[in-house]
């Protein structure tokens, strides 16, 4: 960056990068482009009326609102796993560290299916909460815990390599000058915690916006109310509504790559400051 | 240099933080923490592995293997296998390829090319579909050609491999590229040097040099390949028999209302799920990786 280039001494420079480009050109780039190609053909006010609907903008509010919600919920919960697998030594540690990523192993519809079938009403859990009058499957409750589900290991992974980088240091020199435990913990580990738990947060969040097959079977999909925006797409597309479907598809790529900055940004933020906890 | 040298397995480091004072909590809070968390763990991850395996035995192990040998059922493993076997290997390729442009060279925009490479990390997995269906559609752009030379992409089985081809192209180029920067390129130049050929150079030096991280790659692009559901969804038709992959398959059966056999298929995926964890987590025990946020925006 600073002037010095290096000399280029490794071979095979124009074949990988013509090759990288070509694929993913190919695969990602062109076909995405299609949604916003597609959805030029509507001017912007009929754009504006496609994606403003009272049915679509529920979704949005669920999607939104459940996704807010769950990855609020996974940075309280996140913490406190990422805290006891760093911090403390107990039964079965590890096999919970490496089930951590169960969210991202196990296929989405797997996982929907088991969260529906352990929140019916008969289920497993359902069937405690049903005399209370709490229904959790094919509501947005649902949704809900669907999202949480998805969002635990990016809250945890981004916490965790923190926490086990933090010098002790910062604690001892808090401790010897009489700080109590919790202030410690409040006013010198939080602050240098909390870009962690912000990208944890943003991370959780972009993928719950987008999260399809976990949520279907568990959410109802009842318009209006327990609608996601993805299943928005799906069935405009099985109704033959193919501008529709595109349009609301633009909207969740423009979300996606604002939280895509956003994220990016988070992260440079979380490394710098990893650096300077050490 | 050697980044990879760095052990830090979670298990068994915690000693250093609960025998400070300074840094470790009383025991009564200790202990409701790890309470808090445990609950949460077995509520929201280990509960739903577990009523897979229950529900999918529900009615016994013979009609368990008979959900499995059904024809469909057949008939979507060998489908998932297909997808898995084309998407995996060719994103290895794009992988080992961009890492080697990116890590190996110095060239504008090469933190714009990274960040598009995690693109489809970021795009919800039915937008994933929907592109496909906008290019190679009926009302897509090439989809007056396709039609006029009976060529079927979409619900069909080309359309199902290129969607998981899309989901899973940034697992092995987003392993490699730190790694491969990590280690710098000072042995390939002194290869380069004493004569190698390129290929000899990159077959020998730098291949090896990052076969855990390309295993650790493969793993999750398989994991994600085998399980893909909602970008397939998009494209598939839902043809049974043809063109259904394994998770498709559960959502057919399970909204047939025939719930052990949706659940006997979501078992093997779930198999599949655990022994990717055991894989994953092994590579990371041998070479002291830590484990990050897989398939994170």
């Amino acid at each position: 960056m600073l002037g010095r280039r290096r000399p280029r001494v490794l071979p095979g420079f124009g074949l990988s990068i013509g090759f990288t480009l070509f694929y993913l050109s190919l695969i990602v780039l062109v076909p995405l482009s299609a949604v916003f190609i597609k959805s030029a053909e509507l001017s912007l006010s009929q754009f504006w009326h496609v994606v403003t609907t009272p049915r679509v903008l529920a979704s949005y509010r669920l999607s939104f609102g459940a996704s807010l919600l769950a990855a609020a919920i996974n940075v309280v919960f996140g913490l406190l796993l990422a805290w006891s697998l760093v911090r403390y030594n107990f039964p079965g540690k590890r096999f919970i560290d490496a089930l951590i990523d169960l969210p991202f192993a196990l296929p989405t519809a797997v996982a929907g299916i088991a969260l529906t079938a352990i929140y019916a009403r008969n289920g497993m859990v359902g069937q405690y909460l049903e005399p209370y009058g709490i229904k959790v499957a094919y509501t947005p409750l649902g949704v809900l815990v669907a999202l949480i589900f998805i969002g635990v290991p990016f809250v945890v992974r981004t916490v965790q390599p923190m926490l086990e980088d933090l010098d002790l240091e910062f604690e001892e020199a808090a401790a010897s000058l009489g700080a109590s435990r919790w202030q410690t913990i409040r006013r010198v580990m939080f602050p240098i915690l909390a870009p962690a738990l912000l990208t944890g947060f943003a991370l959780a969040f972009a993928r719950a916006v987008g999260e399809y097959g976990s949520v279907i079977f568990i959410a109802g999909n009842m318009p209006m109310v327990s609608e996601i925006t993805p299943l928005i797409i799906i069935t405009k597309l099985e109704q033959y509504d193919y501008v529709g479907a595109t349009a609301v598809a633009a909207v969740m790529l423009i979300v996606s790559f604002a939280l895509l900055l956003v994220i990016n940004a988070l992260q440079a933020w979380t490394s710098r400051a990893t650096r300077s906890a050490r | 240099m050697a980044a990879v040298a760095q052990m830090s397995v979670s298990g068994g480091r915690a000693e250093r933080f609960e025998t400070n004072p300074a840094a470790s909590e009383p025991l009564p809070v200790k202990w409701l923490i790890i309470t808090i968390s445990l609950v949460f763990f077995g509520a929201f991850l280990l509960l739903p592995l577990i009523a897979v395996f229950i529900e999918a035995l529900r009615k016994g192990w013979q009609a368990y293997w008979a959900a499995l040998v059904e024809p469909d059922v057949v008939a979507s493993m060998r489908l998932t296998l297909l997808a898995a076997a084309v998407s995996v290997p060719l994103n290895l390729v794009f992988g080992i390829t961009a890492a080697w442009a990116i890590a190996k060279h110095d060239f504008r925009g090469k933190q714009i090319l990274v960040t598009l490479i995690d693109l489809p990390f970021s795009v919800s997995p039915v937008v994933a579909g929907l592109v496909y269906v906008l290019v190679f559609g009926a009302q897509g752009w090439l989809g007056p050609w396709l039609s006029a030379h009976e060529i079927k992409i979409v619900f069909a089985v080309p359309g199902i491999i290129l969607a998981t081809i899309f989901v899973t192209v940034p697992f092995i180029a987003r392993e490699l590229i730190p790694l491969m920067q990590a280690q710098g390129r000072e042995e390939e130049e002194a290869a380069l040097v004493l004569g190698a050929t390129g290929w000899q150079t990159f077959l020998r030096v730098t291949l090896p040099n990052v076969k855990w991280g390309l295993l650790y790659g493969v793993i999750l692009c398989n994991a994600r390949a085998m399980g893909e559901f909602g970008a397939v969804s998009v494209v598939s038709g839902h043809i049974r028999g043809q063109t259904n992959t394994m998770p498709l398959q559960v959502e057919i059966l399970y909204n047939e209302y025939n719930f052990a056999a949706a659940f006997a298929v979501a078992s093997l995926l779930a198999l599949l799920a655990l022994v990717t964890l055991v894989i994953k987590t092994t590579i990371e025990w041998r070479t002291g990786r830590k484990a990050r946020a897989v398939g994170a925006p």
